[in-house]
This record gives structure tokens, sequence and C-alpha cells, in this order.
């Protein structure tokens, strides 16, 4: 939120609901604006000649007709600069935290205080010399603004020239002259912070096509329906099937650097218990709380439906800026159909022609280009950085046919579709596995394949003593999209042997199907069902998904070779080492690969035992 | 406050009052309405210009002639009195005595409509609330603070449940300060009577209050009530320090409101008829409840919401659902076998248990036993429907267990006594004590050393037997 200073003035005409109109001659369209004594902030949205229309940030109550206008011609921007991590924001940038001090527990109109607190000092280093031609998106210097990130001052990006002025390393606020450019002969200040307008996307470098894998730790989406940094994600699920807790684990363990979250319409006991989560946990390298390299912004259920319809581009325009400076951003909404609502509200009151149920025609166009501002960039200053954007879908009955469904699938390229009968059967995440769809998986997998084994030299050594033992794992391992393919083939066999065995009965199902069953229940209980709730079973690292996964698969392959050799399938589902199997998720610690290692040479040998023991039978007849 | 009473300016139209040439009258003015000797009628402007104020009246129009008629505006928010006096007494919807008691008096006026919670000042909800009933405890347990609804049918025993969850639950210590609101929306005489007698009998009427809107009384009051109600709620919450329970009912007798008074309005519909902002609407009213920083008390709101057709997925229970932190589902099938309280803990949810329970609330098994009796009565369930179309008689032998256990999990943990209260520790021996119908290696939600703790005789011991 910025303040305003006032350019034009007038009055106000007429009040219904957060629609007012006002005389305001020379008002710029979309620019913000102040009603009223005590300043309610508005932004215009629509001018028929001297008179504006704005839609109120704030509740209008006992606003009235013949209360002064004032607007600043400025659109509505957010302040971007040192300050904003650890911060909990409402939809249009004003500081709750900060907030609560002045007002106490309830939010009071009118309050006005800057998004970036003005006396904090910060520890500039400059990093530019004077006389340098510098140009918009630059970095200007830096600032350790906390120990989990370096803040990267970056010359606004419609700004270039020459540097004529730059002060030397020191602390500053946000708002001191840090630094001055000339620019066709006219001098512009800059200071630690800059403004930008939220509808308006960041300009960028080249995009590339996202093509690095965003870890989530959780199972099911990096191994079936990966997301990519840079790409886009929805989650449309009915109430209670585990949307906000798909997105609050994203947000507690993927590996961006940077996580943006907008509670969008839905509940303030949510905001708290991910503001407490990101105090208690700690990056497992710094040792400091997550919430030094995450920034909240919370327009609650309770609070103004049209800061709700802004708090997704105060958002993505907040993620913009830390992608600016090099990092990897993910930004997460819930829920983007609260903002769709709150679109549809205004443009009701705006007696717009609506399209389906409601909503707006260009809704679809809207959506398109909010998940279109998502990607994985060059920077305007030369660095790599991305913005992840996942938005939550509450389709209205948990119908997916309903609108923003249906424009959301049609735009992101990850669709973690959320399943009620799942959820209601307590198998969580409830990504439904028929409904849900990764467009990229392929790309990724190169990454999987080449740049992670590299990284993580204990998980490799483990793996390569996997690929050389089993050769049909290795297969496996080899091309690591073979593996999450694997996987759905045996659900989907699964399912239509679920629904044979519902028509003539399970006693007909031979033993190769049994064991299909077997192991598919194996991959749901063992595999996919991941507990939020549980320790070790919250977070799950690469390496021991691949492990897990090619431990369960290399056993159904090797139990599917015993069976054809006529070993009974029910010799095969009293080895103990597959209860093992089932319950590694939350038994096997994220830093012991060597107890899956050993977990995969009991297994071994009992399926060899229970070869042997048949063979034996055999042989005696 | 102007003192400039209009009339002779009118026009009526539902419940609109038109004032022309009114002006200076800010929006959601409060306003009174006088004509003779008729009781004074409230309104609130929804919309003004500098030629013309529309006014809603909460009692109607009808009976309001040009003549008689006269309105004033009072420069305040549609508001009410809040103070300790208020419990122990019947308000209308819009927070005026029903019950021929004197008017509450007192300086602290607050508006209906609320002031939302600062999101960074709210406490998160932790505290058990021991209910006794044995399916909302150990498997969807409830907490101070949370809102938690019940979704019901016509002809389901709801009242029954509430009933029994306001006598029994632990809330309702002599030790804290506690208080009841109960607001009744469009419900009988005879169901508001049910609740008071309730609380009569109990002796705890001095410690409730009550807004009621009967299916009688003015529509539009009815979207006041759940307001009033938790104008007091607050101020016993959050200034006063008590736990308050909030129980409103119907919801969806106040969406019927909503829905009337939107569609009198033209404004255009969302789903079934119903305005499109009746998510935030609804969320206005239960986002109230809660805990903050730095206050003793908790607002614990439980919304009675009737599903038309027994549909879910009905606007009303769908959009509920959405904002509050669970619900508890009741089910026709369940209360037609004759299992009462008929809860269907598969659809039912708390949000907010994974918070509330475990060693420092309940026990340390609690968690991962409620994990695992879901995920035995869902497999049995499931097995049930198998069992319809290809016959009891060939289900696999683990499977016949499981519908064994289904069985007895309905019969044995789900139903309970009206006036049976069981504590949790009991609730929880109980779930172990139907587990012995499965065979050990079924249970995978549960650890190997829950199992020798809490649950039958060890391992060994069984597969010796087996
Ligand atoms: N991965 C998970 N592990 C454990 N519990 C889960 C998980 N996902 C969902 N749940 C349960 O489901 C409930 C509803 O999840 P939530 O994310 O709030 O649903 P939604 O946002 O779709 O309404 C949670 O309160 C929790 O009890
Ligand atoms: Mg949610």
């Amino acid at each position: 939120m910025t303040q305003i200073d006032p350019l034009e003035r007038g009055i106000v005409l007429r009040v219904a609901g957060p629609l007012i109109t006002a005389r305001l001659p020379g008002a710029v369209m979309g620019s913000q604006a102040a009603v009223g004594r005590d300043g309610i902030v508005g932004e215009i949205i629509r001018l028929d000649d001297e008179v504006a229309t704005f839609q109120m940030y704030e509740t209008t109550e006992l606003v009235r007709p013949g209360d002064p206008v004032t607007s600043s011609g400025q659109l509505l921007s957010v302040e971007l600069g040192p300050g904003l991590l650890g911060q909990v924001f409402d939809g249009i940038q004003r500081p709750l935290k900060a907030i609560r001090e002045e007002t106490g527990v309830r939010i009071r109109r009118g309050m006005l205080l800057p998004a970036l607190g003005r006396e904090r000092q910060w520890p500039f280093v400059p990093g530019l010399d004077v006389g340098t031609r510098i140009s918009g998106g630059e970095i200007l210097g830096t600032i350790q603004e906390t120990e989990l990130l370096e803040h990267r001052v970056l010359v606004p990006p419609d700004l270039d020239g020459e540097l004529i002025d730059i002060v030397p390393p020191g602390d500053y606020t946000v708002d001191s002259v840090v630094a001055r450019v000339r620019r066709n002969g006219t001098v512009h200040p800059l200071h630690l912070f800059h403004r930008w307008p939220v509808r308006l996307e960041r300009p960028s470098g080249e995009r590339y096509l996202p093509h690095v894998p965003l870890i989530t730790g959780q199972r099911v989406l990096d191994m079936l329906f990966p997301l990519a940094k840079g790409g886009a994600a929805a989650v449309p699920g009915p109430f209670g099937a585990g949307k906000t807790i798909v997105q609050h684990q994203v947000a507690r363990w993927c590996d961006a650097q940077v996580i943006v979250f907008v509670g969008c319409g839905e509940r303030g006991n949510e905001m708290v218990d991910l503001l407490e989560q990101f105090e208690a946990l700690t990056d497992p390298h710094t040792s400091r709380p997550l919430l030094e390299r995450s920034v909240l912004i919370a327009n609650t259920s309770n609070m103004p439906v049209t800061a709700r319809e802004a708090s997704i581009y105060t958002g993505i325009t907040v993620s913009e800026y830390f992608r600016d400076q090099g990092y990897h951003v993910a930004l997460i909404v819930d829920s983007t159909s609260r903002w769709a609502e709150a679109l549809r509200e205004v443009a009701g009151r705006l007696e717009e022609l609506p399209a389906e149920e409601g909503y707006p025609a260009y809704l679809g166009s809207q959506l398109a280009a909010f998940y279109e501002r998502a990607g994985h960039v060059r920077t305007l200053g030369g660095d790599d950085g991305s913005v992840t954007a996942i938005g939550s879908v509450s389709p209205p009955g948990g119908d997916f046919s309903e609108p923003v469904t249906r424009h959301s699938e049609s735009v992101v390229g990850t669709f973690w579709a959320l399943s009620k009968p799942l959820a209601d059967a307590r198998h969580y995440p409830a990504i439904d596995w028929e409904d849900s769809f990764s467009g990229y998986a392929e790309r990724i997998s190169e990454w999987w394949e080449e740049e992670f084994r590299e990284h993580w030299s204990a998980a490799r050594a483990s793996m390569l003593r996997l690929l050389q033992e089993s050769s049909h794992e290795s297969q496996l391992l080899e091309h690591w999209s073979a593996l999450p393919r694997g996987a759905l083939g045996l659900l989907r066999e699964a399912d239509e042997l679920k629904r044979i065995a519902s028509i003539i009965g399970p006693a007909a199902l031979s033993d190769r199907q049994r064991w299909t069953y077997f192991v598919a229940g194996l991959v749901k209980e063992g595999f996919l069902q991941q507990n939020a709730l549980d320790p070790v079973d919250t977070f799950c690292s690469p390496e021991k998904q691949m492990l897990l996964g090619a431990l369960i698969i290399g056993a159904y392959h090797r139990g599917q070779q015993l069976i054809a050799r006529g070993v009974p399938c029910a010799a095969l589902l009293k080895l103990s080492s597959l209860r093992r199997l089932k319950s590694a998720r939350t038994a096997v610690p994220n830093d012991r690969p060597d107890l899956l290692e050993r977990l995969r040479e009991d297994l071994d040998q009992q399926l060899t035992e229970a070869a042997d023991a048949h063979a034996s039978v055999h042989a005696d007849q | 406050m102007s003192e400039i009473e209009w009339r002779n300016t009118l026009d009526f139209g539902g419940n609109l009052i038109t004032v022309r040439g009114a002006r200076g009258i800010g929006f959601d003015e409060q306003a009174e309405i006088t004509a003779g000797d008729a009781a004074t009628r409230l309104g609130q402007t929804l919309a003004t210009s500098d030629t013309e104020v529309v006014v809603q009246v909460f009692e109607g129009t009808r009976g309001l002639t040009r003549e008689s008629a006269a309105v004033r505006f009072l420069g305040r928010v549609p508001d009410m009195v809040v103070s300790e006096a208020l419990l122990g007494r019947v308000f209308d919807g819009l927070g005026r005595p029903r019950d021929g008691g004197p008017p509450i008096l007192g300086h602290r006026r607050e508006p209906l409509r609320g002031v939302p919670i600062n999101p960074v000042a709210r406490e998160y909800p932790r505290e058990f609330i021991q209910t006794g009933i044995s399916s909302i405890d150990l498997l969807n347990s409830l907490v101070r603070g949370q809102k938690l609804p019940i979704f019901t049918g016509s002809g389901l025993p709801h009242q029954r449940l509430l009933s029994q969850i306001l006598r029994q639950a632990r809330l309702l210590e002599a030790s804290a300060p506690f208080a009841v609101i109960f607001v009744a929306m469009g419900i009988s005489h005879t169901d508001a009577r049910f609740f008071h007698d309730a609380f009569r009998d109990e002796g705890v009427m001095e410690r409730v209050s009550m807004f009621l809107n009967l299916a009688d009384d003015p529509t539009m009051a009815c979207l006041a009530a759940p307001r009033a109600g938790l104008t007091a709620a607050e101020h016993l919450a959050f200034e006063q320090d008590y736990h308050v329970l909030v129980i409103l009912t119907d919801m969806t007798n106040y969406a019927t409101a909503l829905r009337e008074i939107a569609t009198a309005r033209d404004e255009v519909p969302a789903r079934k008829g119903y305005p499109g902002y009746l998510y935030s609407d609804l969320a206005e009213i239960y986002e109230r409840a809660g805990r903050v920083q730095g206050r003793g008390g908790s607002i614990t709101l439980i919304p009675v919401v009737t599903l038309p057709n027994g549909d879910i997925t009905h606007p009303v229970p769908d959009l509920t659902g959405y904002i509050t932190e669970g619900q508890l589902v009741l089910s026709r099938d369940l209360h037609s076998r004759g299992v009462v309280p008929p809860v269907d803990v598969l659809p039912s949810l708390s949000r907010l248990m994974k918070d509330g329970i475990g060693p420092t609330h309940t026990r340390d098994d609690h968690a991962n036993l409620a994990n695992q009796l879901y995920a035995a009565y869902a497999e049995g369930r499931r097995i049930r429907d198998l069992a319809t179309v290809v016959g009891e008689a060939d289900l696999a032998g683990v499977d016949k267990l499981y519908l064994k256990f289904a069985d007895a999990f309905e019969e044995r943990f789900i139903a309970q006594g009206s006036s049976e209260e069981r504590s949790v520790l009991q609730s929880l021996e109980l779930g172990w004590s139907l587990l012995e119908l499965l065979p050990v290696d079924e249970l995978s939600r549960v650890t190997e050393e829950q199992i020798s703790t809490y649950g039958r005789r060890p391992r060994q011991e069984q597969e010796h037997d087996g």
C-alpha cells in the first residue's frame, strides 16, 4: 500500500456497498483514492467523464454523499524493498502486525500505515560505482535482510541512466536516498524501495520453459504429478479434501527460496497456523525460522471482499520482485475461487452482463493473465529467477465442471485434483490419480537424472548399489519418469480389478491379479498416502522417495515373476517384510537410507525363501 | 444524529423505503421508522446519493402509509447495547427484549455486523472440549473457539445431540465462567421451546441469552439475529473473559431469508437463486468465532444446517463447510437403523482436532487410533456395499471381519444413550476393544508400541493362536 499525495479532489455522489461514485475531475483510471473523513482506500474502476466509480478496499459504513475524495493519480501499487520478509499484509499490503499495535485486535478502517516500516535501518552495501550506466532491474546493492535471504536492492525496472551518486556502506532507512541517476538531463533519486502497480507484470528478460522441478517433499506430488519451478498448478477440491494442507505442506517444505502465501478469502485461524509453523520450523541449513524467507498476505473471508480481489495481484507482484532479485519464489494462493467471487461481486454491482454462474465474461482471461505471470526467467539483472504459482480452487459442491475449475485447468501445467471419496477414507493427500496431471514431467525428468544425483553422493551410492544388483530396478531408475508411470499403471489396473471384483467377487481373481491388487494397496498406503502431521512422514526427501518407490515397484515385479513360476500369491502376502514396507514411510527417517537398504535385502531374502519353499514342495511331489 | 424527520417524500416497495430529497445520509446508517402509534421499526440504508436514500426496513413496510410514516436517521450503524446483563434474557433478532423485561441499559454500543478480527491477533484454538460423546471426542474433537456445524436433515435428531452437548460439554465447567448464546432463525415456537425448557431444566438459564427470530417473525430481522447474538458473544468472550458457546439454528432458514431479499432486489443470482455473496455473508458470521490474543474468553460456534433434500452439495452446507472448521454430519441411513446419535463419521471432520488432542490434551495414541478407526470403518463400509452385490457368503475371510467391525462400530461406538457420558479415556478404550475384531496385521495406522500398550495381547501370542 502506498500513501496518497492528493493531486485531484472531489466529492462523493453515491454510496452503495463497496462501490462509491464521486465527481472527480482529472481522475486517472485505475488510480488510488482516499474517501471520507477516515480516508478509506479505493481504486477507480470506471470513469465516465468527471464521474469516477471506486471499488473501496474498506467498509463504506457511514460514508455520505458530499464527503471529500482525493486521488493521487497513482495506480494501485505496492512498496517493494527490505522489510517484506516475515510480514503479514492485507490484500492491499497494509501491514497487519503494525496495525495490531495501533488498533488492537480488530482492524479499524482508515489505517494508512506504510507497508515497509520507515524507522528501521538496513545495512546497505552498494554494489555499483558512480559513473556506471545502469538500467532497470540491475542490482544497486545488497542488504542481508535475514539470515536466510540477502535482499538485492533493485533499480526500478522502468529507469535507466547514469549513476551520478551512491552512498557508502552503512545503515539506511527504506526511504533514504541512496543513489541518484541522471536520465535525459533529469535526476532521479533512488531509495531502498520502489513502488510498482500491482496489476502490471514486472518486466523480465528471456522466459525459459520450466525444466527444474520444484521439490515439495510430498511423494505423490514429486513423483507422480511434479511441478516445475516457474510453472503453474491448480489444486481443486471440495471442502475438507485437503487443499489447504497440500498448500501449507508445499509452503513449509518446498525448495523455493522465498514463499509468498496469499490467504485469499479463507480462514483467519489458518493464517495463524501457518504463521506459527513458519516461526517454529527452521531451515535445515541455517536453523533460522522459515518466516525469514516468507511473506504472508492475509485477506481472510471476513475482511473486505474487494481487497480480496486485489490480494492475488499484491501477492504476485511481491513474488516477481523477489524473482527479479534472482530467487526462486513459490506463490501460493488459497483460494482463487474466492478471488473469482470477489470479481463476480463487483461485476454484479456494476451491472455488467453475467456469463456463466454470474461470473463476468472476462473471468477466464483474467485467470489466464494471472497464471501467465508465473515463469522461469532471465532477470533484467541477468540472473536466474522464477515464480511458481499454485492456486487452490474451491468448486461449489465439488463440481469440477464449474467455470473457475475449468478455466484453471486449461491454463495450468499441473493439476492436483483432490477427491472427496479418498479424503473421506482418510487417504491423504487425496490426490486423485485419474483426474490429476502434470505437463512438466517430461522436461524435468532430465534434471532428476543429471543434476540431482551429482549433488547427492549418499543417495547416489545407495542407488548405484541398487542399480547394479537388480537389473530390473536399474531400468526403472535409469528413467525417473518410468517410476511414476509404473505406479500409475499399477493403480489403473487395480481400479479396474476392483471393478471386476465388485461384479464377480474377489475370489474370482487370479493370483497374478490378487498380487497386483495387493501391491497397488501397498502403493497407496505405503507410498501415496503421506501424513502431514507425522514428524517423519511430513517431509520425504527425494532420495527416500526414489528408494521407497523403487522398492515397491521392484517387489511387485519380483512377485509377478514368482507367481508366473507357480508360487502362490498367499505365500507372498505372508512375508513380514511387506508389512514393514507398508510402514516404512513413517518408520524410516529421511537420513537413514541404510534402513531402506536393509529392508530391501530382507525382502529379497524372504522372496527367495518363498520361491525355494515352493520349489522344494514341488520337487518332493 | 440528525433530528430531521423525513415524511411525505417516501416510496415503499417490499422491505424498502426510498426517501427522496434526503441528503448527507451515511451508507449503512441506522434508521427509525415511526407510523402513528405503531411500534417503531428499524432500518438501515442500502444506498445513499445526493438525491435519495434507500432504506431497508427490518420489519418490512407492510401497514405503512405515506401520510403516517416518518423516517429518522440515527447517525450510526445498526448496533446494540452490550453488557453482562444480556445473560438470562430473551431478545428478538435485532436484540430488543422479547421476554417482557426491561431494556438493557449501558453505554457500550457495538455494531451488529462486527469488526473483522485482525488475523495476526488471533490465538490458534487448542483446548480440547470433552463432550462425552465418542463420535465427537475421539474422531471429530471439538476445541474451544472452533466453529463446527451440525449438518442434519429434517426429522433427524440434531436437537437431541445439541442438548447432549450442552449438558455434557466440559465447557460448562463451573470453574470457568461460561455463557450460551442461542440464536433461532426461522424455527418453530415448539423447537424454540424445546431449548428454552432444556436450559431451564439444567438450571443454566441465567447464563443463557436467546435471540429468537421465529418462523412467523419478519424475514429481514432473520439476517440481523445471528449478528446480534455474536455481538453479545464477542462482548462476553473478549471483554468479560467468558467461554461462550453460540448455537445458530437453522442457517438454512437464514440463507433462505437472504435469498428472498436478494431476489426482491433483482440481484443477479449465482447458484440455486442464492446471491453470489452468500459465501462472504456467511463468513462474516462464522469467522466471528475464535480466540484472540490476550483475552481469556472464547467463542465456540455450532451452527445447525439442514441439508435441503439431504444434499450436502447444496449451496448452504457447501459454503458453510468451506468456512467452518469441519462438520458433524448426521445420516438418515444410520438413523433409520436405530443408531443414535446418527453421526456419520466418514464425511464428518474436525479440522482443529490435530492440535487439540495428543499427550498434553488427551492421550498419545489418540490421533493414530482415530485414523485407524476411520480407515477400518471406511473399509468396512466399502465391503458392506460390495456384499450387497456379491453376497456376504462370497466375501474373503478378512473382508467378513471388516463387515463385523463396521456393524459393531456403529452399534457400540457411534450409538450412545442421550444421557450416557463417556470420558475421552473410555472412548479410547472402546475404540481399542473394537479393533480386536480385526487381525493385528490389518492395523497399519497404529504403532506396535501402541498396540502393545493400549491394545490387545501382544502380537506373538496372537500369531501363535492363529
Ligand atoms: N496430508 C494430510 N495428512 C493428514 N491430514 C490431512 C492431510 N491432508 C488433509 N488432512 C486432513 O483433512 C482436513 C482438511 O484439510 P484442508 O486442507 O483444510 O481441506 P480443504 O482446504 O480442502 O478444505 C485437515 O484438517 C486434516 O485433518
Ligand atoms: Mg482450505
